[in-house]
């Protein structure tokens, strides 16, 4: 066990990925010499050299689009888009090409890309860097969505996704890249769970706060702070937003009876909205209250020092909390005030 | 705003390379007559019959597609000297990564009677087996192909074989940002790639000059990629402006591009109707350069397109129309299910429980 930062661990996992197989390719702007914007790529362009650490032109339609082209020859590119708004001009060729082909040609043709998007918010950043746009891919039927959200997770899950004969989008919150954990660089990747399972991530009875990415963390301080006034809330890691891994939410909720799904992502559509269509197909007679969700706002992202009021906070989760728990809540008050549904 | 008048908007009579003359007689060309040499009398009626065949089955999609059997069918009539004069320039091991409207190129490859109709049936979102012709699936995005051949182009690179990666496209594609970032990544990288526009003056509607005021292979050059626009309708200036064009890919000096000036005689696809939008005197202009007009006036005038030969290509476009039928028609569609089949190549939960799930309706309809 070594302790790194996620960032770090990504790298080494990318490193072991290009080791394992010569087949890995990395493509992108920036991440030879550079070593990327955030570094994920550093040193690999030394050991791999520029055949397999590509230091793409400046247009992403083309990174995905030439990554297609590696696939149907038997690679296995490594794309990394530079900041999740940038992916857009990608977007035709990853949801109509990257995702259809395995489907049109029967499974002769197989795209096993991954695309990795340093992704979501909480930085300060300009404009366009900080979307969480997630629900787009999860809503497309060929690919499959990551968010990790420690470093332990990013190196394991990073090797899945290149190993995988399918394509994965794979979201890297900025936000952690920087956030330390232990790393065990040396376990077998055949041991680690699959990439495609959800995780519990802290054991509680009274309430199941599910979430994913950066949130996670969030969550888990809630999950302290709630502990303080006696209430022990459940959190858990989704891990993978395509498959989602339905057992392990379901079983929660039948133990807590009662569901916030947090994420940064605006709300209509997205995957809060997914989760809890689904919980109550499988387990409305098990809920003790309407499940609720806690995302940031329907606006596009908002400038930087605004920011702190689009994302969901610990407050934020707390008392969605409080409400799934019919305790007081930011709207009791203002129902108690006109005095009705009381 | 009216566009200004450029060479572009004269590409009927213009500047594109040639070996056969319109009228069928043999010009000398110092560019692509080395490419040709070896190109005698019988091969000439190889590529008639290859035209030919191309044409009739051609028209047994718009049969087909007109008698119910296809859902929609993208006709090539005008543009087989274009197709089988640059396919038959291709060796086995290439790889082309072609649009929809590549019917003649898929001939050439060995496409079987069912590939030509499978997808326009709607039976599977691929026509035939990639590897088994080594043809990308038909590509309705347009432009999108044109990265793929160049990421191929950057595996047979890395590979260090000796391949070389096809795409084909028209002169509306020229427009899409991912053709102009193709030829950023092949001429960057110098990947071995072949881009053979095929300039058939339409985009549905559209003509080339609202894509363009300039001449599309000269737009090549300004990436760093030498092109050569050539008539499409001489199969044999197509034939030795590939050969051009892959030996360069070849020797490792990068990309090369090809407009092959050509006309679609027919409506875009089955659904359009050219009459809103082209002139028949237009139609009329185009059709005294047919290309297998062309070939043959060429054949006959030397002595060398005997009646056994027409006879011969006549049966055998027959046959391949009645094979193609035949396979059409016979398709057998797949059991519901396998809407579920290759969403993903790993199991993937998600997929899973909504192929169980819609099972158990079935089953529950079957028992009721
Ligand atoms: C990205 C995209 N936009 C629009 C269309 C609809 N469309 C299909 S064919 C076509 C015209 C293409 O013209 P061109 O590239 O000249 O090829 P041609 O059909 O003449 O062979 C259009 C607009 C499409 N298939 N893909």
């Amino acid at each position: 066990m070594v302790q790194m930062t996620m960032g770090k661990a990504l790298n080494a996992g990318l490193r072991q990925a290009m080791r394992d197989d010569d087949k890995v390719v990395l493509m992108g702007e920036d991440i030879g010499t550079l070593g990327g914007v955030f570094r994920i790529t550093d040193g690999l362009l030394d050991e791999f050299g520029k055949q397999r650490v590509i230091d793409t032109p400046l247009a992403e339609s083309g990174i995905v689009g030439t990554a297609v082209g590696l696939a149907f020859r038997g690679y296995r590119p490594v794309v990394e888009i530079q900041f999740d708004g940038f992916i857009y001009p990608a977007f035709d060729q990853i949801v109509s090409q990257v995702a259809k082909l395995h489907y049109r040609t029967q499974g002769r043709v197989k795209m096993p890309i991954t695309i990795r998007v340093p992704w979501a918010g909480g930085i300060g950043a300009a404009e366009h860097h900080s979307e969480s746009n997630e629900a787009y891919f999860v809503h497309t039927a060929g690919l499959r969505v990551i968010a990790v959200s420690d470093p332990q997770d990013a190196y394991r899950c990073l090797q899945q996704a290149i190993a995988s004969d399918d394509p994965v989008i794979f979201f890297e919150p900025k936000r952690l890249y920087h956030h330390k954990g232990e790393v065990d660089l040396d376990a077998s990747l055949a041991d680690a769970p699959p990439m495609g399972l959800a995780r519990i991530v802290r054991p509680g009875t009274d309430a199941t706060v599910i979430t994913y990415g950066a949130m996670v963390r969030t969550a888990l301080d809630a999950a302290e702070a709630a502990q303080d006034e006696g209430i022990s809330l459940e959190v858990i890691d989704l891990r993978s937003l395509s498959p989602i891994d339905y057992d392990t939410v379901a079983a929660a909720v039948r133990r807590t009876g009662r569901v916030v799904v947090a994420h940064e992502a605006s709300r209509e559509a997205g995957v809060a909205a997914e989760v809890i269509a689904s919980i109550t197909e499988r387990c409305f007679e098990y809920l003790e209250a309407a499940p609720l969700r806690v995302t940031g706002h329907d606006i596009p992202y908002p400038p930087a020092k605004l920011e702190k009021f689009h994302l969901p906070d610990l407050d934020r989760i707390l008392d969605a909390v409080d409400r799934v728990m019919d305790r007081p809540n930011s709207l009791s008050e203002a129902t108690d005030a006109k005095g009705t549904e009381r | 705003m009216s566009p200004h008048t450029t060479p572009i908007v004269d590409t009927e009579n213009d500047l594109t390379e040639r070996i056969i003359a319109p009228d069928g007689s043999r010009l000398s060309n110092p560019q692509l007559d080395r490419y040709v040499e070896d190109v005698d009398f019988q091969t000439l009626r190889d590529l008639h019959r290859d035209m030919v065949v191309v044409r009739r089955i051609d028209s047994e999609g718009v049969a087909l597609q007109r008698q119910g059997q296809l859902g929609l069918w993208a006709p090539c009539n005008g543009q087989e000297a274009a197709q089988v004069g640059t396919a038959r320039a291709l060796e086995k091991r290439d790889y082309v990564f072609p649009s929809y409207r590549e019917t003649g190129v898929m001939y050439a490859r060995g496409a079987a009677p069912g590939d030509y109709a499978r997808m326009w049936r709607g039976e599977e979102g691929s026509a035939y087996d990639p590897d088994a012709l080594r043809i990308a699936p038909l590509q309705i995005i347009i432009g999108a192909q044109t990265l793929h051949a160049v990421g191929y182009g950057m595996g047979i690179m890395h590979d260090g074989a000796d391949e070389v990666a096809v795409s084909y496209f028209g002169d509306g594609a020229t427009s899409q940002g991912d053709v102009n970032e193709a030829m950023v990544f092949a001429s960057s990288y110098r990947t071995p790639v072949v881009f053979v526009c095929q300039n058939n003056h339409w985009a549905i509607s559209e003509p080339v000059g609202l894509q363009s005021q300039y001449p599309l292979a000269g737009r090549a050059p300004g990436f760093g990629i030498p092109s050569m626009r050539v008539d499409g309708n001489d199969v044999l200036a197509c034939l030795a402006a590939m050969r051009w064009a892959l030996e360069h890919a070849r020797s490792g000096k990068g990309p090369a591009y090809l407009e092959a000036v050509t006309y679609r005689m027919g409506p875009h696809t089955t659904a359009d109707d050219p009459k809103r939008y082209r002139d028949d005197a237009e139609l009329a202009r185009w059709r005294e350069r047919d290309p297998i007009a062309r070939l043959e006036a060429h054949l006959r005038a030397a002595g060398e397109l005997p009646q056994e030969h027409l006879d011969a290509v006549q049966a055998e476009a027959d046959a391949v129309a009645r094979d193609m039928r035949a396979a059409t028609i016979g398709m057998v569609t797949r059991p519901a299910l396998a809407v579920f089949d290759g969403v993903y190549a790993e199991p993937h939960s998600g997929i899973e429980r909504q192929r169980a799930e819609y099972a158990a309706y079935l089953a529950a309809y079957e028992e009721a």
